[in-house]
Formats: structure tokens, C-alpha cells, sequence
């Protein structure tokens, strides 16, 4: 290296090299290329910093107390009113979904990755549920809508109706982040806890869990946030209300996605209106989801 | 490391080893037996939702037949259901929006593993990934209340001069509506960028520096590098990523569904408003019952094959470059 520097003086020997051999042609084609990259993410950044701006600006002047905390109005097409009945859903149907899908998840990642590196079972399972994640919402909807809401077992319109349609849609993405969390927890802690004499179960639960819980719960969290913003599972099997449900068992429910789409749909001011609160205390709730995983991954990569 | 190690935890060791009794043994059986109903629950669950779809959208298969899939005419007052306007719809919009999104995607994912210093690296990725955080009913909400206004004045423009083009008057000529196929489709490429990006970002990771630096040793520029060491590398992981975009793309249903303009139509013109199989799902599922329900499900079922088809190809183009079972949120 020094040898090089001496020959070229003071110049950089690989700033040399390039000037040398870089035709004026090359060089154009390697700029528009970098200029390609950089201007995609600058291009990707125009929609979210536009889209973010807009719900803070309108979404911003809408939200009160009162909106936070009172009905829903029966006509949309005034102002009045506010969204606690859609907060309140959101959140007990995002929470009844995570309790069901994050737990399932969980122990079948548990299976893909202790009981079942390999083999033909654990395969198509983890096949299946990559093929899982692609099915469109709005088919988990209608195939609880169907099997569950009308025909099929006639229990109607409930919030666990849509925590149902929300949990198959999170199952496969919990699967596969769980998956990846305990591939990241090393063999050799596996080797030692059997070392010990320990069965397989009691590693999982007392030595591979533990270690990888930062993960799986940054994972969950992320699940939960895609969960807590679908709209297309909830609209036929919810159902409506204009007042604040907590059951999810019983009882018609709405959400704040869903309370956009009907307001958005209406050409009412006051209604717009609305939405926008409704999107931004909607985005707040993904974000601070999005935020407090991205702490919990981090603490747990420096700890690693 | 081994001099430094702390000392075992005795009370973890002894716990450990404490029952390896026969009791033990059925413990660890019935562990292993929850965790497989778990695991099998995923294809439970497709195999109900395939079953439950086909049986309940069979009256509406049996009185139409293959017309189903070929005829043109949706009209549920007489009982005729034709999807192939929404079928073609949501091929276009799906369409549009791959193209839009890969050569962005692409771009930005070589920004992340070619060309940013490792501080932009994760700052960019975490970006890229909050785009995937905003709900589709946001984005849809957002293009149909600010979007579609001015997007019509461009249109219009791009009507006035690309329209008179011979070839291109077909595509882009008038007249020309806001809430459009090729609004859906921008609305998608910004939604699918974040999920070919990360897809594209890991398959580009696994091509390994050293061939990198081989291509520059030889004098290559980093675009020469990219094009000779690391293209013919990841072919078949990004045609697998540009997939699964298009899977997401064709199944994706508020956002679409509020800016289409819901209208039956098979046109060429990307300016003018239609309708795709999910979001006439969304629209009209509510209120149907009887046959014009079971037609719905139906348009679900046909829906439900094609993604399934898509994401089947897509993984197993991508397992075979075994490198894409990454996120694929």
C-alpha cells in the first residue's frame, strides 16, 4: 500500500487508477446509474412525506378531546360527534386477533425450527405459510364472513368475528418472524442446555424463548401494526355501531379503518372531515406499534 | 472467552436436568404434538378457506359456467355474472403498478447494498419500511380526497399530447377521469415498493464481495460491477421479489377500491375508470344475498386461484435461489 502511495505522490492510488481508466463514455453510464438510485429513494420518499404531511395538517385540526372521547354521530353528513366507538374497536379487535394469532404462531415456528428443520411436513408447512402470506385480506374476510358470520355457523356480526379474519391474516407473518428470531438463537445454547440433560421442551421454553424473546416480540409488534390498519377482513364481518362496543364477543363493532371508508365514500365535508382525524390517530396507534418494535429489535441486536 | 465466561447458572442447570424422568418424556411428547397442530393449522386454514369458498360460490359456477370467467356482462338484477371486466382490471392496475415499482424498488435496494454509506443504510430501510406501515384505507382515502383532482389536469395534459401519437393514442389519449386504473396503479406501486425493495435488498445481499471486488479490480465501473458480478447472480431471487409484489398488487382491495371509479369496462385507456375483483368484492358484498352473494364469493375464489398460482411460482422460484425466506410482510 505504502509502496503504491510513494509512486503516485499524493494522489489517492484508487482515484488515480480510475481517472486514468475511465472513458468519458463509461463514466456517464456509471453517473446516470448512481443518479438512478439515489433518485428512486428520493422519488419513494415524495408519497410518504406528502401523505404524512396531509393527515398531520387535516387530521390535526379535527382532533379534540371530545372527538377522542364521544359517539359516533348518526348522520355522517354533519359535523359533531367523535370516534371513541372506533378507537375502542381497534384496539379490542386488533388485541383479540394478536391474542389468538401471536401464541399459534409462535409454537408452530417452534415446530418449523426445533421439532422440524427438516422433513416433508415442516417444509410444506413453511411453503404453505409463505403461500399463506400472499392470499388477499379481503378473502380471509369473505371466507369468515362465510364460514362463520352468515351461513355457516350464523353467529353473526361480532368483533371477534374480524379478530378471527385478522388472526389468519397475522398467523403466517407471526410463523415466519418467530421462524427467523429462533434460527438467530445459536446451536450452541441448544447443545449445552441438552448437555444438561434437558429435554427438548424444557430448552425451548427455558433457554431458546428467553433468548429470543426481544425478536419475537418485535415481530409481534410489527404483525399487530399490519393488523390494527386492514380494513378490507373487517367490512363483512363487524358489521356497525355508533357507540362504544368493549365486547368483542358479542355485538356489532366498527374501527377507525373502517370508519374511514364509510366516510370517505360520502361527498360530506364534515364527513372527510372525520376520516382525517380518524387517519391520523389511526397512524399514530401503527406508528407508536412500528416505534416500540424498532426499540425493542435494537436493544436486543447491541445485546447481541 | 472461556477464562471470562460467568459461571453456569446452577439453579438453570438443575432445573434442566431435574426431571429427566419418564414423566419427562410425555411432557415432551405432548410439546411436540401442540406445536405440530400449530404448525398444521396454516394448512388447515387454506384448505377450509379453498373448501368453504368453492362450496359456497358453487351455485353461482353452476348457473353461469365457464362464462363466469369469459363474459363480459356483471349484472346482478338478472342473475348473469360475467367477471372478465374485473379480471382484466385487476391485471392492469396490477400491471401498472409492477411497472412503476420494480425499477424504483430495484433502484432503491441497490442504494441500500451498493451504495450508501452503513449510517444512510438502515436510516433508508427503516424509511422504505414505514411506507408499509401507512394503512391501505389512508392511502386510499389520501388519493381519492387530494389525489385524483390534479391527477386529472395531468392526464388531461399527457391526453393532449401523447394522444395524438398513433400507437400511444390508444393507451393514454382521452377522455380522461381522476379515479382511474392508472391512479389505482400508482396507489399500488407506492404500497408494493416497500415489499420488492426488502425482497430485492436480501437477494442482492447473498452476492458475495468478493466477486464484487473482482469486477473492480478489473477496472470495471460500479454499474459495470453490478451488470457482470451481480445481476447474473440474482436473477431468479428478483423475478421471484417482482412477484410477490404482483401477488400483493393483484389482491390489494381498499385503496383500489375507493380511487377506480368502479365502472365496467375493458379499455386499453389506463386514464379512464374500471373496476378490479376486489374491490367490487368490498362495494358489494354487503348487500348482496342469494345468488348475486354466492357470485361474489365466486369472483373471491377466482381471486383466491390467482394469487395462490402467483405466490406458488413465486416461491418456488424464489426457494430455489434459497436465499428469499425473508420478510415477505
Amino acid at each position: 500500500m505504502t509502496a503504491i502511495d510513494a509512486t503516485a505522490g499524493s494522489r489517492d492510488p484508487a482515484a488515480w487508477i480510475h481517472e486514468r481508466a475511465v472513458t468519458p463514455g463509461r463514466r456517464f453510464t456509471n453517473g446516470l446509474a448512481n443518479a438512478w438510485m439515489v433518485g428512486s429513494v428520493l422519488v419513494a420518499l415524495v408519497p410518504l412525506v406528502v401523505i404524512i404531511v396531509y393527515v398531520l395538517s387535516k387530521g390535526a385540526g379535527v382532533i379534540s378531546w371530545s372527538f377522542l372521547t364521544k359517539n359516533l354521530p348518526i348522520v355522517t353528513q354533519f359535523e359533531g360527534g367523535g370516534i371513541a366507538p372506533a378507537i375502542v374497536g381497534t384496539l379490542v379487535i386488533t388485541a383479540t386477533a394478536a391474542l389468538m394469532a401471536i401464541p399459534l404462531g409462535l409454537l408452530a415456528a417452534v415446530y418449523l425450527n426445533e421439532y422440524g428443520r427438516r422433513g416433508r411436513v415442516p417444509s410444506v408447512v413453511r411453503f404453505m405459510s409463505d403461500v399463506m402470506t400472499g392470499v388477499p385480506s379481503i378473502v380471509m374476510g369473505l371466507f369468515i364472513a362465510t364460514i362463520w358470520v352468515s351461513s355457516g355457523m350464523h353467529f353473526g356480526y361480532s368483533g371477534l368475528a374480524g379478530s378471527l379474519a385478522l388472526a389468519c391474516l397475522m398467523l403466517p407473518i407471526v410463523i415466519r418472524s418467530c421462524e427467523e428470531m429462533l434460527r438467530l438463537v445459536p446451536d450452541d445454547l441448544r447443545q449445552a442446555s441438552d448437555a444438561l440433560g434437558a429435554r427438548r421442551w424444557r430448552t425451548v421454553t427455558k433457554v431458546v424463548l428467553p433468548a429470543a424473546l426481544p425478536g419475537i416480540v418485535s415481530g409481534a409488534m410489527l404483525a399487530i401494526a399490519r393488523a390494527a390498519g386492514e380494513t378490507a377482513p373487517l367490512l363483512f364481518t363487524i358489521g356497525v355501531t355508533k357507540t362504544i362496543n368493549s365486547n368483542p364477543l358479542h355485538g356489532t363493532n366498527t374501527t377507525l379503518s373502517q370508519e374511514i371508508w364509510f366516510n370517505a365514500q360520502t361527498p360530506f365535508s364534515a364527513a372527510h372531515d372525520r376520516a382525517w382525524g380518524c387517519a391520523l390517530t389511526l397512524i399514530a396507534i401503527v406508528f407508536v406499534c412500528t416505534v416500540v418494535a424498532r426499540i425493542v429489535s435494537n436493544r436486543f441486536a447491541t445485546r447481541a | 472467552m472461556t477464562a471470562l465466561a460467568p459461571a453456569p447458572d446452577a439453579d438453570l442447570g438443575a432445573d434442566l436436568g431435574a426431571n429427566r424422568n419418564a414423566g419427562d418424556v410425555w411432557v415432551d411428547r405432548l410439546f411436540r404434538a401442540i406445536t405440530l397442530v400449530a404448525g398444521l393449522l396454516v394448512l388447515a386454514i387454506l384448505a377450509l378457506i379453498a373448501y368453504t369458498a368453492i362450496t359456497k360460490a358453487w351455485p353461482a359456477f353452476r348457473h353461469q359456467g365457464p362464462s363466469f370467467v369469459f363474459s363480459r356482462t356483471w349484472d346482478p338484477n338478472v342473475n348473469h355474472f360475467g367477471a372478465l371486466d374485473f379480471i382484466y382490471g385487476t391485471m392492469l392496475t396490477a400491471a401498472i403498478a409492477v411497472g412503476i415499482a420494480v425499477p424504483l424498488s430495484l433502484g432503491i435496494a441497490l442504494f441500500i447494498t451498493e451504495l450508501a454509506p452503513t449510517r444512510v443504510r438502515s436510516g433508508v430501510t427503516y424509511v422504505i419500511d414505514l411506507l408499509a406501515a401507512i394503512p391501505s384505507v389512508v392511502y386510499g382515502f389520501w388519493a381519492l380526497a387530494i389525489l385524483t383532482s390534479p391527477a386529472a389536469n395531468v392526464y388531461q395534459h399527457i391526453a393532449d399530447t401523447l394522444g395524438r401519437l398513433p400507437l400511444l393514442s390508444s393507451f393514454f389519449g382521452g377522455p380522461v377521469v381522476g379515479a382511474s386504473f392508472m391512479t389505482a396503479g400508482l396507489i399500488l406501486a407506492v404500497m408494493i415498493v416497500p415489499i420488492i425493495t426488502s425482497l430485492s435488498r436480501e437477494v442482492l445481499l447473498t452476492v458475495s464481495q468478493d466477486d464484487k471486488n473482482a469486477a473492480l479490480a478489473m477496472g470495471a465501473t460500479r454499474w459495470e460491477t453490478l451488470r457482470v458480478a451481480v445481476f447474473p447472480r440474482v436473477r431468479s431471487g428478483l423475478i421471484g421479489a417482482v412477484m410477490l409484489g404482483l401477488g400483493r398488487a393483484m389482491g390489494e382491495t381498499i385503496a383500489v377500491a375507493l380511487v377506480i371509479g368502479s365502472s365496467h369496462q375493458i379499455t386499453s385507456h389506463v386514464f379512464r375508470s374500471g373496476d378490479t375483483m376486489a374491490s367490487v368484492i368490498a362495494h358489494n358484498f354487503p348487500e348482496a344475498v342469494d345468488l348475486p352473494k354466492a357470485a361474489l364469493i365466486g369472483l373471491g375464489v377466482v381471486l383466491f386461484v390467482i394469487t395462490i398460482i402467483v405466490n406458488v411460482i413465486a416461491r418456488a422460484i424464489a426457494n430455489r435461489s434459497s436465499v428469499l425466506r425473508g420478510s415477505a410482510r
